[in-house]
């Protein structure tokens, strides 16, 4: 699905630093409408980091992040670092980003519909009575109808993921980033979430996915991504990327992985 | 025991509860509003504030409720000239609106510390999904953060609620016929201090009980999950 020739997201050559450590050193990537791309790596490759810059939980300090050929304008902060030359630039093009965290951090004091009208209501500033149909449809699609009036504490981590991925689609987004959201869960509990995942591949959805589910990354993926320190070491079709990789630490990664 | 004197004692009594009840929601309402204020100086990023907030918070839990009566109500007397040039005389030589500041101000400083707690105890990571979403700002801190910080202050908080009903008591040394001002009067009427602060003691009782339940109810409300899972059995 094109719409536009507009690329979801460009990323381009960004650099993040937790001071001494520096954890992106210069990715350059672009999601177009319609891919579904995951991003492998071993621990503290940055992926995370790379995620989380691409909606600015993270400022990064070099480079450039472009949401649906807008670029995200920063400036240069006293002391070095940047910080949003316009916040309200950086809170209108969140909302095009459906993030799906590792920890789910569904909000505890509301139930799950609550939880997924939560922001088309109070930042998009919906119909209160149109957001809550679309809720519901979107839970059923995750399979939480019957869980709409549970709050947070009172489901399982799989069905808080589910619910954190109604809660992300219901922003209607143009891009999903998913950041390791199985790796919190019980083992008997990721086929429901990966099932979704899939669902939502298979519709078209544009799709960033953080993953240490190696079989499942190479099935939905367009393109694979494997990060290394910062930069990326490989890119390129998930056969290649999962399978047989040109560079030698993803071949190590993959092999490292598929034994465990 | 002597029932008739006993029921006598509670009539004369009961006078009492309006004052007790409105000293004590004023100050809590009012303590709760500068406790908020006081929290969200702490949280500051303009340091001096958090330390003024710590200051007051420091002074006003370290010393006794009853010491901070006296030196507003008494204490300042050896001011007056000072205050009445300022116009503020009619407030300090009034018994009631000094224990009205001095319960104010003590509630503040617990609430102040609660309100805190509440707002350290919201999850980051809920915090960030709500900026990851595009919320900020005054939407982010009513609808997210300020919910959340109410969901865990509210026990602690209730439980303040009590405290300063019973501290309501000790403006009764400063003339205020409030419950037990009224029954130190019987007292000396009668000569009967067993039975008066008996009846006194149940009246304070029952007050607490209906608050009680009052705070039980709003938890309910607030934190439905929460009240389940705090109840002993029935828990998934
Ligand atoms: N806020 C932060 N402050 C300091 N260091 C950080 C911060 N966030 C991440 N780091 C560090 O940056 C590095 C990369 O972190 P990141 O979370 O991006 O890795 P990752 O690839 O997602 O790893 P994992 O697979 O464990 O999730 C790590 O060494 C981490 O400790
Ligand atoms: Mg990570």
């Amino acid at each position: 699905m094109i719409n536009g020739a507009q690329p979801a997201v460009t990323v381009e050559d960004l650099t993040k630093r937790f001071g001494p450590l520096e954890v992106l050193k210069g990715v350059t990537l672009t999601a177009h409408d319609g891919e579904v791309i995951a991003i492998v790596g071993s621990s503290g490759s940055g992926k995370s980091t790379l995620l989380r810059c691409i909606n600015m939980l993270e400022i990064p300090d070099g480079g450039t992040v472009s949401i649906a050929g807008e670029e995200i304008r920063l400036r240069e902060k006293r002391g070095g670092g940047r910080e949003p030359a316009e916040p309200a630039q950086i809170d209108r093009l969140r909302q095009k980003l459906g993030m799906v965290f590792q920890s789910f951090n569904l909000w505890s004091h509301l139930t799950v519909l609550e939880n997924v009208i939560e922001a088309p209501v109070h930042v998009q500033g919906r119909p209160k009575a149109e957001a809550t149909e679309e809720a519901l449809a979107l839970l059923d699609k995750v399979g939480l109808a019957d869980k709409r009036n549970h709050y947070p504490s009172q489901i399982s981590g799989g069905q808080a993921q589910r619910a954190a991925i109604a809660r992300a689609l219901a922003m209607r987004p143009q891009l999903m980033l998913f950041d390791e959201p199985t790796s919190s869960l019980d083992p008997e509990l990721v086929g429901d979430v990966l099932r979704v995942i899939r669902t939502l591949a298979e519709e078209g959805r544009t799709m960033m996915l953080v993953t240490h589910e190696m079989a499942f990354a190479r099935e939905v993926a367009n393109r694979g991504i494997f990060l290394h320190q910062g930069r990326v070491e490989e890119e390129g079709p998930p056969a290649q990327v999962f399978g047989q990789p040109r560079s030698e630490r993803c071949r190590q990664f993959i092999s490292s992985q598929l034994r465990s | 025991m002597d029932f008739t004197f006993l029921g006598e004692s509670f009539l004369r009594l009961i006078g009492g509860v309006p004052l007790t009840l409105q000293l004590a929601f004023s100050s809590i309402a009012l303590g709760l509003c500068l406790a908020i204020l006081l929290a969200l100086m702490m949280q500051s990023w303009f340091r001096p504030l958090g330390w003024l907030a710590d200051g007051f918070v420091f002074v006003f839990r370290g010393t006794p409720l009853l010491v901070q009566i006296f030196l507003i109500y008494y204490g300042l007397g050896q001011f007056r000239p000072a205050l009445d040039e300022m116009g503020i005389w009619w407030f300090f030589r009034s018994p009631y609106y000094c224990a009205l500041l001095a319960l104010t101000l003590n509630t503040a400083a617990y609430g102040a510390e609660i309100v805190r707690g509440g707002l350290q105890s919201v999850p980051a990571g809920q915090i960030e999904a709500a900026r990851a979403f595009g919320m900020s700002g005054l939407t982010l801190y009513r609808r997210i953060v300020a919910p959340i910080a109410l969901r865990q202050a509210l026990p602690a908080y209730g439980n303040e609620v009590i405290l300063m009903i019973k501290a309501t008591s000790l403006v009764s040394t400063i003339t205020l016929m409030e419950v037990t001002g009224l029954a130190h009067k019987l007292i000396s009427e009668t000569f009967r201090s067993f039975e008066v602060f008996f009846v006194a003691g149940a009246i304070y009782l029952a007050i607490n009980f209906a608050v009680t339940r009052l705070i039980e109810l709003a938890e309910h409300r607030i934190a439905p999950d929460l009240a389940q899972a705090n109840r002993p059995a029935e828990v998934h």
